[in-house]
């Protein structure tokens, strides 16, 4: 024990110099970022993605920005909220990284978040989408750059209306947060137009057969809105049209039920569903295309959701760092140039952030195409410069409570 | 701290006295991130500990222990939160809240044995996440409760950081090691020994051994919300994850590897889980791998623990 109790205080011997160089403001020594994403449980192969987004990045600018190099800690959370705070406790308090990105899940979102203003040490937030992180419940410290649940679904409700002609629609999806936002948004906007929502079920995130589920689920509407990710999205699709379901009723969903994460593993069941998100590998412009293109070279495989939203983040991150001179000491203005960075070659199209710090962007609506013999979620029509308020004004808006499992109400 | 009928090997004094000495005086020398893993280690300490009274001492196999953990840091972030209740309140009504469950749960539990015990436990723990998972209005759902005061801050010490915070959890450990001491040497700690050694013994001998256990299992529960209190204070938050079975199962582990039936050997175990997770994964991102590894090692090299390498018999 006595040897541990000398390996301890030995390691906090090292770090004096590390945070003696924090001390000296001149820029000295490379710039810092933590990174937090799980990479070990459940949630491990979206950790790998949304890293995998970063670490393309960083080779592209060869780890330097604003002439300083760019050093990145990654720190695997296992998408357990305490443990996502601990490695934040290390990242900020041990590491005395500049500024931190990632984590996954809006709980360990929700988490960070008053540590993360509690210490002032800017965050951004690439994929959380719990929307109260950028509205009611908002932290001075975290730029988001990724999206807020219900942001797609807002454009999606209203286009399932007027463009897909749907009437009628029943819902299934994921029993927390991220499900009920994303109903909650597609169902206000779709029920604003004059549809109706008759049918709304829930599933334990646990799921492991939809039997139950699709048995209940009604034949009589126009069609059914989906919410899953990972291995439920492929075991709900295929089970959807072993059902017979597939060709009675169509299917459309959130963006990650056919995001390219699990795309890539799943047959000709997922062909026709049609989702909306900010993002698509499909996206035939020259940035997207420069991005999938070296995404695949690298990691042999289509580039998800996961993947470009870090990428984009990064890019925030990069802009930021530049625009500073590489003089990222002083976290206020630091948080104030993440603030103002207009990073340009995004993959998903321009972005811009809202005085809430959320971004207002384009939102593509998708369909399952197969193309070269590889499915693709094909945009057949583009929302552009949507915001989280969607159409509404933002103090009305946030004075209707969250979206939930009661709110909004079933028809 | 090692129970007397224990052979007392060599190694142990010094161990004894080098941890003594690291928790009373390291936060004095550590960064504010190591101070943390301290506070976490202490805090696990004690929880550990109390699933040792129940597992160790009584032989009676938890799977559901951080449901009572669970339940009062849930306790304590509804009350600070929603209700912005004081200090004490919230502490005493955690605890008490905590033991309550704990109280009701012992009445099914306790008539049952071995898998049996193994199996209702993980069922009512999982029960109880459901509920924190589940009753949205209450405790957030999946998104948990933030914006728990800070303790020191909470109670208006006049100190605050994590220093402070690490004194005060130090305190509440001394405290409730010494109780949890006190309790396993007692003549109910000896009977509760002897059910685990042979019930129907300690049955034809007159005990009540259903009392004992029930008792047992409510002490255990009461020590566990300590914990569960001084967690929410240190994360400053709550979610599902707390009371789900992994955390029941690392638990667990804690105990088994430091050594059951020693209280020091769940010390141990906490520290040594704390230290490898957070330690290893710095390095490699295969610190799964090396974690398991050193689960096998230990219960092959150590099968009564940690504390107990070196030791004759087992205590």
């Amino acid at each position: 024990m006595k040897r541990i109790r000398f390996a301890l205080i030995a390691f906090a011997v090292a770090l004096v110099p590390a945070a003696g160089l924090l001390r000296g403001q001149a820029p000295a020594g490379p710039i810092k970022i933590g990174f937090i994403v799980p990479l070990s449980g459940p949630f491990a192969q979206n950790g790998r993605d949304i890293l995998n987004g970063f670490l393309l990045l960083l080779d592209e600018v060869g780890y330097r920005a604003g002439g300083r190099e760019i050093q990145l800690i990654v720190e695997d959370d296992e998408a357990i909220p305490a443990q996502t705070l601990t490695k934040a406790r290390k990242l900020v308090e041990s590491d005395r990284v500049h500024l931190m990105a990632g984590t996954l899940l809006a709980s360990s979102g929700y988490a960070l978040a008053p540590y993360v203003d509690a210490q002032q040490i800017p965050m951004v937030f690439p994929v959380v989408s719990s929307d109260d992180l950028t509205q009611r419940r908002r932290s001075k410290w975290i730029v988001r750059t990724g999206w807020t649940s219900s942001q797609p679904n807002h454009a999606f409700g209203e286009y399932a209306y007027r463009t897909l002609g749907y009437r009628t629609v029943a819902t299934i999806a994921l029993d927390y947060a991220f499900g009920w936002e994303s109903v909650g948004g597609f169902q206000r906007t779709f029920e604003a137009e004059g549809g109706r929502i008759v049918q709304k079920m829930w599933t334990p995130v646990s799921v492991h057969d939809f039997a139950p589920y699709l048995a209940q689920i009604s034949r009589e509407v126009d069609a059914v809105y989906a919410l899953f990710l990972g291995r439920a999205a492929l075991q709900f699709m295929r089970q959807y049209q072993e059902y017979g379901l597939k060709d009675r009723v169509p299917l459309i969903g959130s963006g990650t039920t056919t995001d390219e994460a699990v795309l890539a593993f799943m047959g000709d069941e997922a062909i026709g569903t049609v989702t909306s998100l900010q993002y698509s590998a499909a996206l035939e412009t020259p940035d997207n295309r420069r991005f999938t293109a070296a995404y695949r070279r690298r990691y042999n495989k289509m580039a998800s959701y996961y993947a470009e939203s870090m990428y984009t983040g990064g890019k925030w991150v990069l802009a930021a760092i530049e625009a500073l001179g590489g003089r990222v000491e002083d976290r206020a203005r630091l948080l104030e140039a993440l603030r103002a960075a207009k990073p340009t070659g995004l993959p998903r199209g321009a972005v811009e952030l809202d005085e809430y710090g959320n971004p207002i962007q384009s939102i593509y609506m998708r369909r399952v195409e197969r193309v070269n013999g590889e499915l693709q979620n094909t945009v057949i029509a583009t929302v552009p410069r949507v915001s989280q308020f969607w159409k509404y004004n933002p103090a009305d808006y946030l004075r209707q409570p969250l979206y939930s499992r009661r709110f909004v109400p079933a028809s | 701290m090692a129970a007397h009928d224990a052979a007392f090997p060599g190694w142990r004094l010094p161990v004894v006295a080098g941890l003594a000495l690291v928790l009373a005086l390291g936060p004095v020398f550590m960064t504010s991130y190591w101070v943390g893993l301290l506070t976490q280690i202490v805090i696990l300490a004690i929880l550990a500990m109390s699933l040792d009274i129940l597992l160790g001492y009584t032989g009676l196999p938890s799977l559901g222990h951080a449901a009572f953990f669970g339940v009062a840091a849930y306790a304590v972030a509804v009350l600070s939160t929603t209700y912005r209740a004081d200090f004490w309140t919230c502490v005493v009504a955690a605890v008490l809240i905590g033991t309550a469950v704990s109280a009701v749960f012992g009445l099914i539990v306790s008539h049952v044995r071995d898998v049996y015990f193994l199996m209702i436990t993980l069922a009512l723990g999982m029960i109880l996440w459901g509920v924190s998972y589940r009753w949205i209005p209450v405790t957030g759902g999946d998104n948990g409760i933030s914006g728990i005061p800070t303790l020191e801050a909470h109670a208006g010490l006049p100190v605050s950081g994590p220093v402070a915070f690490y004194y005060v959890t130090l305190l509440v450990f001394v405290v409730c090691t010494t109780l949890m001491i006190l309790i396993v040497r007692s003549p109910f700690g000896l009977t509760l020994r002897g059910i685990r050694e042979n019930e129907s013994r300690m049955k034809s001998l007159g005990f009540r051994t259903w009392i004992h256990c029930y008792l047992s299992y409510v002490i255990a529960g009461a020590f566990a919300s300590v914990a569960g209190v001084m967690w929410a204070y240190y994360n400053g938050f709550v979610s599902p994850t707390y009371l789900d079975l992994t955390a029941s199962s690392e638990l667990f582990l804690m105990v088994t590897l430091g050594g059951p039936a020693t209280l020091a050997g769940p010390l141990l175990g906490a520290g040594a889980i704390v230290l490898l997770k957070n330690v290893m994964s710095a390095y490699t991102a295969r610190w799964l791998l090396i974690l398991g590894m050193v689960y096998i090692v230990a219960i092959l090299a150590a099968p009564r623990g940690i504390w107990n390498v070196g030791g004759r018999k087992s205590a």
